[in-house]
């Protein structure tokens, strides 16, 4: 199939981007939206210019490394994907595709499409953990967790830190991330010894960083690859007000 | 050559472990401060031992080449991890599971690493729950538990089809820990290019920042490297695209030996190639062997759907070959059956390069409901690949590289050849002999990371305390460095013909056809020589577009199939030297007459380990593998 490509090109964070064309007239239904722009990388290589640049690595959507808007989208048009799981047989011969980065001043642009997500690592590092030391674990049965329990907590914790929840968001909020392991580990009862600092560290560590505030428009949810859902923001939510009113 | 001595302490092998500990030298807590070791690697190996050592209060550098902690590809491990915890009462025990582990490995592998692996599976599960990994629940509220390829109990913990996330989620929160304890400090898009070396001692290494491109120098007492496996040298794999050699590789051109680098895994169950665009090999969890049957049309070049060939003209060939495990076999087995059948005209899919594998009996026995909680998210990856239906239509599967046994070979504290220089998980060749059991890698790389590393380490370094750090100005750093840039400019100004990919999928092609799911004297020697070319060819004719101090995706490509390229040839002298076939190691010239593997074990109950020249062969010095705990027997699936 024939592709009209528009790509956002940028040398680094202080330079300014622009979208490039760029057409390839042999792209296969089968290939995956990543093999798409390897084969537009190829073409590049070929005329001796530098490559389009971009995160990736697992290209089975576990990883969280690959994301991109695409046609204002993130991650692209299918429901509960990431960008490397998308496959071109989703688009038409013919089609016009515009590939942009993930855009938030707390995610600044490294080169091309690749952007630096390191924000997150930060939230994390605020309190997004159990204290307890490797070998201090008391008997693994010794902890009975409900199958909803667990199940609740998994599903907060499939999360995969893309990023794409905060490029959907017209705040740049970072609460669907945030919440998802503040969730995850609340769910737990080997996690609630520490629900009140964990929440209170991690909102404020968001706001440092510079996420915007979540309006609740669930814009973030619809484009998920994990399809982490907006419950998770408002049991954060209440969570924080929680620790807050010293409950 | 030389007999290597794996200084494995004495006494029977279930107390060795805990002699060790016993009386293994501490460093005391006030030193430990100030001493630092760099970790190379933030999977379950790499994170783990940076967590634990940072939790005991050595100053700790983490590097990985990944943009976050959290997406080394331990991320992608779908199935589970195995415990010797024996909650389902069905006879496990930490003995059955080493025994079966030494089996799976076909007797290639060391007493005493596999029985302290499997001593050490059962702290880990519980370490891996206060951490708040969700794994699976019964009804009760306790842990669930399903059994996994190859072995007869249930002892596998998961979490639905996302394991290996669940796991390295834990890791990275403990890494997060430590990081906000300021113990840990974090070089994420940093890549290991070199090893530095003084008089015999690992004392830091050299790095590329993947954003600037300035290539750095740190040092450290100790260096561990957790980076992971090399099957991505066959380009189409399960591994992930930035999976590599480097690390490894040049540690061994430093002078550590690698040791058994042509035992590579080939799973059966991945994804088949669907076109040349094809990129990598998504694997789906050998889980599914539990509930899906193998088969393919009895008749060969059958075109009819599946649907419409009826269960006399089917061959569900694993459980007409091994009635006693059916599609459960072992992965070396089940790969090389499937091959067969493939080779012999029965495959099936567009390019009849795969077999059936088939839901339909237990969506009838058990209620799609039921496949659904258990296979849920492996079927919606399927259908968002391929775009079909497995709940309705058998998957396609195909045989695809995917795990490396071989790799940097270690002592018991598993310190390589170099001294301070210490390997984990997978990138070590330790514990899986010639053939890894499924969910035996998440538990090694863990257990290696958490609980060994941190006591061998510490062993080390008590030795050391009063050493400064070597100075980052020493003339081996400057080597080291000038060595890595002269590397990097020489690879940017080729200006050839070919991009990159065009040599790692040569490469790839190449392997998978002499060096893969089975081998001959020929095709290894036809590997060797068409690999010096390919090599040769690289170096005059390769493509790498952009500059060396800035992003540049396909510099970092070039730097890792440089040395894959000598790899594969390390690989193929490997197998060739290796006369006798051996679980994932199959030389067609050892079989018996009915197809099965013929080892040889008073020629080559050893580990080959091969020590890197600058000119000339490698030089293979020898492990010889003594078992004392289990009488080596032929493998019998049957
Ligand atoms: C698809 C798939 C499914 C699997 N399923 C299972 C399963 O169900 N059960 C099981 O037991 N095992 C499974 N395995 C195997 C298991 O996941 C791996 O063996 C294990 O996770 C390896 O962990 P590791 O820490 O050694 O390496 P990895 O997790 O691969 O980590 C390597 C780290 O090293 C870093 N790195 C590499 N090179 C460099 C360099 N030069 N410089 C800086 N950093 C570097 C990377 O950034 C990364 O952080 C599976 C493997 C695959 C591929
Ligand atoms: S919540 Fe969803 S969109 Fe946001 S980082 Fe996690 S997986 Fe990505
Ligand atoms: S590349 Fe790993 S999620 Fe897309």
């Amino acid at each position: 199939m024939e592709l009209n490509l528009r790509i956002w090109r940028q040398d680094g964070p202080d330079t300014p981007g622009q979208l490039v064309n760029y057409h390839l007239d042999n792209a296969d239904p089968g290939m995956s939206f990543l093999e798409m722009l390897d084969a537009v990388n190829e073409q590049l290589i070929n005329n001796g210019e530098r490559v389009i640049e971009f995160d990736h690595d697992c290209r089975e959507g576990i990883c969280g490394s690959c994301g991109m808007v695409i046609n204002g989208r993130p991650h692209g048009p299918a429901q509960g994907s990431s960008t490397c799981q998308l496959h071109m047989r989703s688009f038409q011969n013919g089609d016009q595709i515009t590939i942009e980065p993930f855009r938030a001043s707390a995610f600044p642009i490294i080169r091309d499409l690749k952007v630096d997500r390191s924000a997150f690592d930060r939230i994390i590092d605020s309190g997004g953990y159990i204290s307890t030391n490797i070998a201090a674990a008391p008997e693994a049965n010794s902890i009975l967790i409900s199958k909803d329990e667990a199940s609740n907590a998994f599903d907060a914790a499939a999360c995969i830190g893309c990023g794409a929840c905060v490029a959907s968001c017209k705040n740049a909020s970072a609460a669907l991330f945030t919440s998802a392991k503040v969730t995850h580990l609340v769910n737990l009862p080997q996690g609630k010894v520490e629900r009140s600092t964990r929440v209170v560290q991690m909102v404020d560590q968001m706001d440092t960083e510079g996420f915007g505030a979540c309006s609740f428009t669930e814009a973030c949810e619809a484009v998920c690859p994990q399809q982490i859902s907006v419950n998770h923001i408002a049991q954060m939510n209440w969570e924080y007000n929680r620790a807050k009113l010293g409950m | 050559m030389t007999m290597l001595d794996a200084k494995i302490p004495n006494g029977p092998i279930e107390k060795k472990w805990s002699e060790y500990q016993a009386t293994c030298a501490l460093v005391n807590a006030a030193n430990r401060k100030k001493m630092t070791v760099i970790v190379i690697g933030s999977g379950l190996a790499g994170g783990g031992a940076a967590a634990a050592l940072g939790e005991l209060g050595y100053h700790v550098k983490l590097f990985c080449f990944h943009d976050s902690t959290r997406r080394a590809h331990s991320v992608a491990a779908q199935g589970g991890v195995n415990a010797a915890k024996n909650y389902q009462n069905d006879g496990d025990n930490v003995y059955r599971m080493f025994y079966d582990a030494i089996k799976g490995g076909d007797y290639r592998s060391r007493e005493a690493n596999v029985y302290r692996m499997a001593e050490l599976s059962v702290r880990l599960i519980d370490t891996c729950v206060a951490q708040g990994v969700p794994f699976a629940r019964e009804y009760g509220g306790s842990l669930g538990n399903r059994s996994f390829g190859g072995v007869q109990v249930e002892r596998t913990f998961y979490a639905q089809g996302q394991t290996g996330q669940q796991l390295l989620m834990g890791t990275n929160s403990a890494i997060a820990r430590q990081v906000k304890a300021g113990r840990i400090e974090r070089f994420s898009r940093h890549e290991m290019l070199d090893l530095v070396v003084k008089n015999g001692r690992a004392i830091g290494v050299i790095v590329r920042d993947a954003i600037t491109g300035e290539i750095e120098r740190h040092a450290a007492h100790a260096v561990v490297l957790g980076t992971g496996g090399y099957a991505k040298i066959y380009y189409l794999s399960t591994m992930a695209m930035g999976c590599n050699a480097t690390a490894a590789w040049k540690a061994h051109k430093r002078g550590a030996f690698l040791a058994n680098p042509s035992f590579v895994q080939v799973h059966p169950t991945s994804l088949p190639a669907l076109g040349k665009h094809q990129s990598k090999l998504t694997l789906m969890s050998e889980s599914l062997r539990n509930d899906g049957r193998i088969w393919v049309p009895a008749k060969s070049g059958d075109d009819r759907s599946p649907e419409k060939i009826p269960d006399s003209e089917r061959d569900y060939y694993l459980e007409r070959k091994y009635p006693a495990f059916g599609n459960l076999t072992p992965r070396d087995i089940a790969a090389r059956a499937a091959k067969e059948q493939i080779d012999a005209g029965h495959g099936v899919g567009p390019m009849r390069n795969a077999v059936f594998l088939d839901f339909r009996d237990a969506i009838a026995q058990h209620g799609r409901e039921i496949i659904q909680s258990r296979y849920g998210n492996l079927f919606g990856m399927y259908q968002k690949i391929t775009g079909i239906d497995a709940y309705v239509t058998p998957m396609l599967i195909a045989p695809s590289p995917h795990f490396t046994m071989g790799g940097l070979w270690v002592d018991y504290e598993l310190m390589t050849t170099i001294e301070g220089l210490y390997a984990c998980g997978e990138c070590n060749f330790a514990d899986h002999g010639s053939n890894r059991l499924g969910a035996n890698s998440l538990l090694q790389a863990c257990v290696d990371g958490y609980f060994i590393l941190p006591s061998t380490i510490g062993n080390f370094l008590s030795g050391r305390i009063k050493e400064p750090l070597y100075s980052t100005d020493d003339p081996e750093f400057d080597q080291a460095e000038s060595k890595a840039r002269e590397d990097i400019q020489k690879l940017l100004s080729i200006k050839g013909r070919q991009s990159v990919d065009y040599f790692h999928r040569t490469l790839g092609a190449t392997l998978w056809d002499c060096c893969g799911i089975s081998r001959s004297r020929e095709s290894l020697n036809r590997g060797i020589e068409q690999i010096r070319d390919l090599r040769e060819q690289f170096w005059s004719d390769v493509n790498i577009t952009g500059g060396a101090y800035e992003p540049n995706s396909e510099l970092e490509k070039a730097t890792r199939v440089m040395d894959f390229l000598e790899l594969g040839e390390l690989m193929c002298i490997d197998a060739l030297h290796r006369e006798e076939s051996c679980g994932a190691h199959f030389r067609e010239e050892y079989q018996t007459k009915e197809g099965e593997s013929l080892r040889n074990d008073e020629g080559f109950s050893y580990v080959s380990a091969w020590q890197h020249r600058a000119e000339g062969e490698p030089i293979l010095h020898k492990e010889p593998l003594s078992f004392e705990a289990v009488n080596v027997m032929t493998r019998n699936y049957k």
